[in-house]
């Protein structure tokens, strides 16, 4: 069996859908929360597994051969869930968020709707993925304000 | 998209309803032949019954492979997405489900060091009540009890006698139609009623 991951090109069907529910994990539960509020009702759904919280192992490369090596766990909470018109949607969150994961795997179903895709993305995605973008230009700037310029050792040599 | 195989929930309450379902498989296997009601999920997917899916959702899990015989192969994202469990082979499995009782020379019986390490067969039948009238004896029975499942073959009783000759090795058997299970470990004997 292949267990190399599916490669996510521009053209795989599933591009968009790993953006938004990548957003969708990575975001406050907060601002999630008062984003939901804003947007119309999202459907009913049932519970198809979890909200459950478990340990996820994370596995890195290192090294010229770049052999897979065991991380570390980190604490993930997952939740599926269909909607009312039998759309499945999954999350998996970091932390033990059960609400936050419910929330998302409730957004990832109602986005795949065409009919409410385009009003979801509007009032949830695009301000998920600009505060995210604000997060992560502030970490840059914090770390760039730390920053050693090694410039003056190599030109000793 | 409504009948995708992964839109059947598992366990409503996942936690309760699988010990209580647990407790009744032990009180099944305790008192062979005798109806146990489990905790079923809400929607089990065809062919599924709900009794049938409570067992799986319970016993397997990804230490405790299972096999899927005959037209219950289609459940294999099922079961995974909801037990963890790949896929096996019959004589590499915990449990065997399966519509039709399987040959059991061709499932694992454990050895006699470990006996253990043999197949439950998860049988899935139409009734447990109402078929050809058997007569079940030994450990967990006073005197004797009558059980009288559908969807049994004909050659039932020479069949457990030859796994019963095996002891300590051996299938145990779990019968589920409906939302009720019986269950018939290797220790019982089966003989027809005359």
């Amino acid at each position: 069996m292949n267990t190399a991951a599916p490669s996510l090109t521009d053209e795989h069907p599933n591009r968009a859908r790993a953006e938004w529910m990548g957003l969708l994990a990575r975001a406050r539960p907060a601002e999630l929360a008062a984003l939901l509020e804003k947007a119309q009702g999202l459907p009913g759904y049932v519970l198809l597994r979890g909200p459950e919280t478990g340990l996820v192992m994370l596995r890195g490369r290192a090294g010229g051969g770049g052999a897979p090596f065991n991380l570390g766990e980190m604490t993930a909470t997952r939740a599926s869930v269909r909607d009312a018109e039998g759309r499945i949607g999954h999350a998996t969150v970091a932390g033990r968020d059960e609400a936050h994961a419910l929330v998302a795997a409730r957004l990832d179903a109602a986005l795949q709707d065409p009919a409410r895709h385009g009003a979801l993305k509007a009032t949830i995605l695009e301000p998920l993925a600009h505060s995210e973008e604000q997060r992560r230009a502030a970490l840059a700037r914090r770390a760039a304000a730390t920053r050693v310029d090694f410039f003056a050792l190599t030109t000793q040599r | 998209m409504a009948d995708h195989i992964l839109a059947h929930p598992g366990f409503a309450d996942p936690v309760h309803d699988a010990q209580s379902s647990f407790r009744a498989l032990l009180q099944a296997l305790a008192r062979p032949g005798t109806l146990h009601a489990v905790a079923a999920p809400p929607d089990p997917p065809a062919p599924l019954s709900p009794a049938t899916a409570a067992v799986l959702l319970t016993l397997v899990d990804s230490d405790a492979p299972v096999h899927l015989a005959g037209p219950f192969a289609l459940l294999a994202p099922w079961v995974a997405f909801h037990t963890g469990s790949g896929e096996a082979a019959a004589d590499g499995a915990a449990f065997v489900l399966a519509d039709a009782l399987p040959e059991f020379a061709a499932l694992p019986t454990g050895s006699d060091e470990i006996p253990e390490a043999s197949a439950t067969v998860i049988l899935q039948v139409p009734a447990l009540k109402g078929g050809p009238p058997l007569i079940l004896r030994g450990p967990g029975i006073e005197t004797m009890q009558e059980f009288a499942p559908l969807g049994l073959p004909g050659d039932f009783v020479a069949r457990w006698a030859a796994n019963r000759r095996l002891y300590p090795r051996g299938i145990d058997l779990v019968l589920c139609a409906g939302d009720r299970i019986a269950g018939l470990p290797r220790s019982t004997t089966v003989t027809e009623w005359r």
